[in-house]
């Protein structure tokens, strides 16, 4: 009954993975692949894991956390400090306030779902660039990173139920 | 006595935390929005945050890059290995005709040597180079920088030309001690003083995160063709003047766009230019910038 130093310890190290996890991909999504014309529509991968963590394990990826990724993800990628915070911040709030929706239905529901945040996402990214630049922004290649990213969604979603099997549910 | 007390917080605090739950959204999303304005106000203390976060990682996006790279190299053999015939023809034309422009190079430098002591003409410091290898791109529709292995400690300042292959592909914003950040010519925020080579006329060329630059500030009628070439002009001190960019693709009602000389895709080393001269330009920049 009583749980040891050690299941504790256990305990914090699998709840850990979602955050984990999403550092990963911030990290490898910054790698750089050589492929002509692909940097700009790289897919946004903690977009990705944000989404699936705030609708599976909300307890265990805390706004702060998001907003730490975020974070993360601005200083390293060169963007204006704070803007993927907020872009990360608004999807966990979206996501989490409508979080019985998709996770009551099917994995096509949640594709779906993920398609209209994504698409969300992209405008709201473009809108902050285009106020701090006091410029319009072209629209276009967020656009297509925004498709890159829902063509990829179920893969890295596969990924995501395993990882999750594998350390949540043991 | 414990229950008692922390009883009592629990009293206090209880509401307080239910208050900071309610709220933490607004407050993580007042301190997004803090951060960007602290970005436009102070960009120096962010450039100095972020090349110490950079730093701090650049282990792990080493590591990462080195698997990827080699999985593009393998994948580039492969399709080398089909058409290699058809690149020993192009390369044996391309050969014979740079055996030509070689004989013609000589005859001019000696022509150069001569005049120039004629002259006393004082020629520029010499450039000295150095490499640096790309271990992180970020991807992102809006922003177009690359993170290098080079920083402060092998000589790399803010401003210093980087050059990959065939031509300029951007210029240093930001060192760390191990690492430095690199703004690519057609980030929206890229501005470099240029000349088209033929005509001399001076232009500033200007990013806006399509894969071709553009053309700015050049007189009305100026006779731009396609296929001029674009150089630096080494206006403002930052870099040597005479670094090819790119040519001009097109002219249109749309403006002047130039395609870069390098593939900015599929840049793996590049060199950064120590400008002999620049010591002084270089650290007026940064003040110059804020203003």
């Amino acid at each position: 009954m009583t749980i040891t130093f050690w299941q504790r310890i256990d305990r914090a190290g699998r709840n850990l993975a979602p955050f984990a996890v999403t550092v990963f991909l911030v990290l490898v999504g910054m790698v750089p692949l050589h492929l002509p014309l692909y940097a700009p529509v790289a897919p946004a991968l903690a977009l990705m894991a944000v989404y699936y963590w705030t609708i599976h394990r909300p307890d265990l990826l805390r706004p702060s956390a998001v907003f730490l990724i975020g974070l993360l993800q601005d200083l390293l990628s060169g963007s204006p400090l704070g803007l993927n915070a907020l872009v990360l911040l608004a999807v966990h709030w979206v996501v989490l306030n409508q979080r019985r929706y998709f996770l009551t239905g099917t994995f096509a529901l949640m594709w779906f779902g993920f398609g209209l945040i994504v698409l969300g996402a992209a405008f709201l990214q473009w809108a902050a660039y285009s106020a701090l630049n006091a410029t319009l922004m072209r629209l276009d290649t967020a656009l297509g990173q925004a498709m890159l990213t829902l063509a990829l969604f179920p893969m890295f979603a596969w990924l995501f139920v395993r990882i999750h099997r594998a350390f949540l549910h043991g | 006595m414990k229950p008692r007390t922390s009883g009592s917080v629990v009293r206090f605090a209880a509401p307080l935390k239910a208050l900071a739950q309610r709220f933490s959204f607004l407050l993580l999303v007042l301190a997004s929005i803090g951060l960007m304005m602290v970005g436009k106000i102070d960009a120096v203390l962010v450039d100095t945050v972020r090349a110490r976060v950079t730093d701090a990682f650049v282990p792990i996006l080493d590591a990462f890059s080195r698997p990827a790279a080699t999985a593009a190299r393998f994948v580039e053999s492969l399709v080398e290995y089909q058409n290699v015939y058809e690149e020993n023809q192009r390369l044996r034309t391309e050969n014979a005709r740079l055996l030509q422009w070689r004989q013609a190079a000589l005859r001019l430098e000696s022509e150069n040597n001569s005049l120039r002591t004629l002259l006393k003409f004082k020629p520029e410091p010499g450039l000295t180079y150095i490499t640096a290898r790309v271990i992180a791109t970020p991807g992102g529709s809006f922003v177009r920088t690359l993170v290098v292995t080079a920083g402060n400690r092998d000589g790399v300042r803010k401003g210093q030309a980087a050059i990959a292959g065939a031509g300029m592909v951007g210029r240093v914003i930001e060192v760390g001690e191990w690492s430095s950040r690199i703004l690519l010519i057609t980030d929206i925020n890229a501005r470099i003083p240029v000349s088209l080579e033929s005509s001399r006329l001076r232009a500033v060329m200007a990013g806006d995160n399509s894969d071709q630059p553009r053309l700015l500030y050049l007189p009305p009628e100026s006779p731009v063709a396609v296929g001029d070439r674009v150089v630096t002009s080494g206006h403002g001190g930052l870099f040597p003047a005479g670094i090819p960019i790119g040519v001009v693709a097109s002219v249109g009602e749309r403006g002047i766009k130039v395609q870069p000389l390098a593939e900015l895709g599929r840049i793996e080393h590049l060199r950064l230019v120590d400008f002999g001269l620049g010591s002084g330009p270089i650290e007026t920049e940064p003040g110059a910038g804020a203003k």
